[in-house]
């Protein structure tokens, strides 16, 4: 197995995180350099991810490497029966490192174990996605100034977001208060309460989203999902609950942002868009910085070549 | 060595497995792979017990077991009491410690596993919440009670 591969984020020590995250500005400040001139970088995304993948791509493309991949299985050898296993070991012959979309859980973790070159996880399944969570992080700490002691305010589906668990363990390093808001069938699991009891972390739970962040610093809002619901007319009721707009945001404080890992339906009104405290387009673009920043270390290539 | 114990034949040399709650007797014959020794093998069920209500005890002849394969007992049946007869006397009575890691035998409860779709072993990490005792997948990270878990 190789050590560098980043499948989850609890693989990275606070030190580590905030390492990728200077990185990631120096990136921000020249995004175009050589320092993966000559290496070959495979995406594989055995599920289509169009945004990640193009995210990955472009953040090598920048840095002077190449990419080799596929970007859907039914082009790939794995819908001729191939093993995980077997996949991995052929691309390692060819590239220097690995991104992976997998649409089985664990599958990243798995690779990481039988690749001999770095593999970085771009999701699997329902489980990690660690370059997301990195580049939430960034995002937080452009618009904040500092990752210690925000108040963070979590809406939306809670129970099977991805983004929002991942994002509880990396700001479990910054003392952050949490508000989780959402309806009882999206309601956070309780392994996460448990974490956030263990790390002596603040954290209160309400149901309703009017007006519950005005102390908040982020408003980090996820899609809540049709698929989610048994009962349709729950899920037609909660959908509009779950809806901001941008007259919610009068009385919040000047510092807030709003995130949302993208991409949205109907829970961000189009007319919050306009509003400065709206940042989930930039937060975007955070992520190429983030993911040269990424493909850099697991390469130990440096960020300031 | 009680009359009670005595409805199951005794032993000469071997290992024997007692105090197994009865509902788990074929789950640790299938942990153990007893189906395939070659040994021989008396199982006895649902033998009247003071401490567990119906319990199993399983003498297998002449075989020694690793700790670390008797330890994956502690998973299902944690107060079975494990004891190495040699010439008809108990020569070590073996505590069961639920091991920190458990490969191959749990099966992960989540449909979309890694492990449920490809041939990839298991591994599970035992942890503990306050007096609960979790199993956490080391693939997709899901966790299950104890009392919960599937054995293959």
């Amino acid at each position: 197995m190789s050590n560098n591969s980043l499948v989850s984020i609890s693989d990275y020590s606070k030190e580590e995180i905030l390492a990728i995250l200077d990185s990631a500005a120096q990136f921000e400040a020249n995004p175009n350099r050589k320092t993966l001139d000559g290496k070959v970088i495979a995406t594989l995304f055995f599920e289509p991810s169009t945004r990640t993948r193009l995210s990955f791509e472009t953040a090598v493309i920048r840095l002077g490497g190449s990419i080799i991949g596929f970007s859907d299985a039914a082009t790939s050898s794995s819908s001729k029966g191939e093993t995980l296993n077997d996949t991995i070991h052929m691309v390692s012959c060819y590239a220097d490192a690995i991104v992976m979309r997998h649409p089985l859980e664990g599958a990243a973790r798995y690779a990481a174990e039988v690749s001999p070159v770095p593999i970085i996880n771009a999701g699997d399944g329902a489980n990690q996605h660690p370059s997301q969570t990195l580049l939430d992080l960034y995002s937080i700490l452009k618009t904040q100034g500092t990752l210690e002691n925000l108040t963070i305010c979590l809406v939306g589906d809670l129970k099977y977001g991805r983004t929002v668990h991942s994002l509880i363990m990396a700001m479990s390093h910054f003392n952050p208060t949490f508000k989780f808001i959402a309806p009882d069938e999206l309601k956070m699991p309780d392994e996460y309460k448990v974490f956030c009891r263990k790390k002596n972390i603040a954290f209160t739970e309400v149901n309703e989203l009017n007006e519950n962040f005005n102390d908040a610093d982020i408003l980090y809002m996820t899609r809540v999902q049709k698929e989610r619901f048994q009962d349709l007319m729950e899920y037609e009721r909660v959908k509009n609950v779950y809806t901001l707009y941008n007259a919610m945001l009068d009385n919040t404080k000047p510092n807030l942002r709003i995130l949302h890992p993208l991409p949205r339906v109907t829970e961000i009104d189009p007319d919050v868009d306009s509003n400065e405290k709206a940042y989930y387009f930039r937060q975007a673009q955070n992520g190429l910085y983030v993911r040269q920043a990424i493909v850099s270390k697991v390469l130990n290539q440096p960020s300031n070549g | 060595m009680s009359t009670k114990e005595l409805k199951v034949a005794a032993l000469r040399n071997g290992t024997v497995i007692d105090h197994i709650p009865a509902d788990k007797l074929y789950k640790v014959v299938s942990i153990l792979h007893l189906d395939t020794c070659e040994h021989q093998i008396t199982i006895g069920n649902n033998l009247d017990s003071a401490k567990v209500g119906k319990k199993g005890i399983i003498k297998i002849s002449d075989r020694a077991f690793e700790e670390d394969e008797t330890n994956k007992i502690a998973l299902i049946a944690p107060n079975a009491k494990i004891n190495i007869i040699r010439d008809f006397v108990v020569v070590e009575k073996r505590p069961l410690i639920l091991p920190e890691e458990i490969r191959e035998i749990v099966q992960c409860t989540n449909p979309v596993c890694i492990t449920n779709n490809q041939p990839v072993a298991t591994r599970f990490h035992v942890q503990k919440h306050d007096s609960e005792v979790m199993l956490k997948c080391h693939y997709c990270e899901r966790e299950v009670q104890r009392d919960k878990v599937k054995i293959k």
